[in-house]
């Protein structure tokens, strides 16, 4: 058995070496984009002996300032952390939907919503970490067999309550759900809050209400739906019944969007929509050069700014996979590329005035 | 086996008045050894690919241990396991482990601990260089796991654009000379990191698709890369060391090309020497006069043959000491060698799962 393993480890060095499918680098193709000041806390995230994070694949805070970050350790792990940034607890080890971390987000109630691309499942955590709801179903062991290694498919099933890799969940005032799936089916699912499809809109493509690769998504207090279309290098926006509004562009291919104040109750302060044009990954390090960069835009698609970079120190992102932005000007990144999250505080007050489009 | 083919050397060295290759007539090193490793129950070392001491004399040690494992996703297949960093004393008694669960930590292949007392791991499966602070927290990560084992790509319907979207790590000859990768991190089964003063990181990468040594800043941005795959000057067949001397020339083991091969620090070729067998590990001590220990394993087993030389950094073979084999004094791949101490080595083996304290008189 433990020779069998063994020697997957090898086909899969093999497999990804000659397969070379070298991933897409987009540079942003807007001009003039004001730099906002930003720093990274220091040493923020503080772990005890024995607990580390792996890739840092989400971020969120809750209303009282705590943050969950879920990333793949050597398993897929649920991390909490005091407003502080001190380790408090795991939560949901062993639990049957975590295989392959993708997101968290943190709904109005502060239940933690946990997305799994190993699994196909969302699962709702209430605070104290007790399992409120799923989504999506796990498949069958016996089916999961069928898919051990060279045997992967691709199934587009497009099925109600089945997903293909999905990425990301968002929660409007009302409190229905809004699922971006994913790396299979290219579409934006929308649940009650009750967790009973409402409707589903979207295809692999690139034309409007289709998408390559939703990765992310986020509402706004109009219940007004931001989709991270990464493939497409653009932002769609749909309103509340999921109907084409917009597509914002120009800012790279969109890893994670976020947007401000959320996710609620409403509150009168402007909404921002974050979006990073994520590293792709830390080879090949051309990228580094081109990418990396976070864009703060209002709600109408007018860019305010950008701050950061590519790279592993402190203050420079090694590829953000979410950002948590309850609050415009404290900015969470999680980050796959040097297993960290960090918490980065933005200076808008300190921007150049004159290097402003 | 390997008493009756060196025996038949000698032999043939007498035969032919001493003029072979320098193996026969270098002298045996006197020396001792000592298995160090005590681990209480239910701590279990498996082979050693890396030890390291720092300057404390705590003794790291990365090691193939545990079980490596498989989860079923709905459409990929998750690997995970199958290595673990653990801490012993000076004098061998375990202290704690470090860097439980954390990502990549599946085969082991290396571990170097930094002029700073940072322990670095090297992983030939994850294709991952980890630093480790001195406190244990993770400092810097090189290199990128593959997301999933042995899956075909996604095929989108017909008509569709491809996904752009990526994760795990790409590498490939991009129309470079032939195993040269691409620049950045995108490691093929790494083996091996050193710094320079400057504290710039090199990564021998290694002996999987790619041929080359990596240079990356301090902080992880890819400065430069050197090398391919092939027989001649800076090009490597297998690239298993790599060691960095007091002036910044880079020393790497080429194993396949049964050699080692001298740079300096932006990657010119300088030269190469060779007569120290089939290169597995390397360790340059740090006094003013710097030696190299150069490991050589010359069968797959290290029950045939092996043995550890002492070179000169131009070459000149001192000495060597040890043959293979499974009882003390004998090595069974020993695939990592610290030798800060000049001469109070700690060597880790692969087939024999020990560390050996040698002291060399």
């Amino acid at each position: 058995m433990t020779k069998l393993f063994t020697a997957g480890f090898l086909v899969a060095a093999a497999v990804i070496a000659t397969g070379s499918r070298l991933p897409a680098q987009t540079k942003a193709t807007v001009t003039n984009v004001a730099t906002i000041p930003h720093e990274a806390v220091a040493n923020f995230f503080k772990n005890p002996p024995g607990i580390y994070t792996g890739e840092n694949m989400g971020i969120a805070t809750n209303s009282k300032g705590n943050i969950y970050i879920f990333h793949r350790a050597n398993e897929t792990r649920l991390f909490e952390y005091s407003p502080q940034g001190q380790f408090v607890r795991e939560i949901g080890r062993g639990v049957y939907s975590h295989a392959f971390a993708h997101s968290v987000r943190v709904d109005a109630q502060d239940n933690i919503w946990t997305v799994d691309e190993g699994t196909d499942m969302l699962t709702k955590f209430s605070p104290e970490g007790k399992v409120l709801m799923t989504i999506g179903r796990r498949e069958d062991p016996v089916e999961m067999l069928g898919n051990m290694p060279g045997q992967g498919r691709f199934h587009g099933r497009n099925a109600k309550y089945r997903f293909g890799r999905e990425t990301d969940v968002a929660f409007d005032q009302q409190g229905n759900i809004f699922v971006s799936d994913g790396y299979f089916d290219g579409r934006v699912v929308k649940y009650d809050k009750n967790g009973r499809f409402v409707k589903a809109v979207g295809t692999r493509g690139n034309q409007n209400l289709q998408f390559n690769t939703p990765h992310s998504i986020a509402t706004d207090f109009q219940g007004n739906v931001y989709v991270g279309d990464r493939g497409n290098a653009r932002v769609q926006v749909l309103d509340n019944d999921l109907n084409w509004k917009a597509n914002f562009t120009g800012m790279g291919n969109p890893w994670a969007v976020c947007v401000s104040g959320g996710p609620g109750p409403k509150n009168p302060g402007e909404q921002f929509l974050y979006i990073s044009n994520s590293w792709q990954d830390s080879a090949p390090a051309a990228g580094a050069e081109i990418t990396g960069e976070v864009y703060k835009v209002k709600l109408d698609g007018t860019i305010v700014g950008k701050f950061g970079r590519a790279g592993k120190a402190a203050g420079e992102f090694a590829t953000i996979h979410q950002m948590d932005c309850r609050d415009p000007d404290v900015i969470f990144t999680a980050e796959i590329n040097n297993w960290r999250s960090q918490k980065i505080l933005l200076k808008p007050q300190a921007m150049k005035t004159s290097s402003r489009q | 086996m390997s008493r009756i083919i060196i025996a038949s050397v000698a032999a043939a060295a007498l035969a032919f008045g001493g003029s072979l290759a320098a193996q026969s007539g270098v002298s045996e090193l006197s020396f001792s050894a000592v298995d160090v490793l005590k681990t209480p129950k239910d701590v279990y070392v498996g082979e050693v690919a890396g030890v390291g001491a720092d300057s404390k004399g705590q003794i790291f040690v990365y090691t193939r241990t545990g079980h490596p494992y498989a989860t079923l996703g709905d459409n990929r297949t998750f690997s995970h396991g199958g290595s673990r960093l653990f801490v012993f004393d000076r004098s061998g008694n375990y202290v704690r482990e470090w860097g439980q669960d954390v990502y990549g930590f599946n085969a082991a292949i290396g571990l170097r601990v930094d002029p700073q007392d940072n322990v670095w791991t090297i992983d030939v499966a994850a294709n991952q260089v980890v630093k480790f602070n001195a406190d244990g927290s993770i400092g810097l990560v090189l290199g990128r796991k593959p997301e999933a084992i042995g899956v075909r790509p996604i095929q989108p319907p017909a008509g569709a654009p491809a996904a752009a979207a990526g994760g795990g790590g790409g590498q490939g000859q991009g129309g470079r000379a032939p195993g040269s990768g691409i620049p950045g991190s995108g490691f093929s089964r790494p083996t091996d990191v050193a710094w320079d003063k400057a504290g710039n990181i090199y990564v021998a990468d290694g002996i999987g698709n790619n041929n080359r040594i990596a240079k990356f800043d301090k902080d992880g941005r890819f400065i430069k890369h050197w090398g391919s795959t092939g027989t001649g000057p800076s090009q490597f067949t297998g690239v298993k060391a790599l060691a960095i001397s007091n002036t910044g020339d880079v020393y790497v083991a080429d194993a396949g090309n049964m050699r080692i091969q001298v740079f300096d620090s932006d990657g010119t070729f300088k030269s190469e020497f060779g007569n120290v067998g089939k290169p597995l590990a390397m360790c340059m001590t740090r006094g003013a006069t710097q030696y190299l220990y150069i490991s050589h394993a010359g069968d797959e087993d290290g029950m045939e043959d092996a043995t550890i030389y002492k070179t000169t950094l131009d070459g000149k073979v001192v000495g060597k000491f040890g043959t293979a084999g499974k009882l003390l004094k004998e090595f069974g791949l020993a695939n990592s060698i610290d030798c800060r101490n000049e001469n109070e080595l700690l060597v880790g083996e692969m087939t024999n799962w020990r560390v050996q304290r040698v002291t060399l008189k």
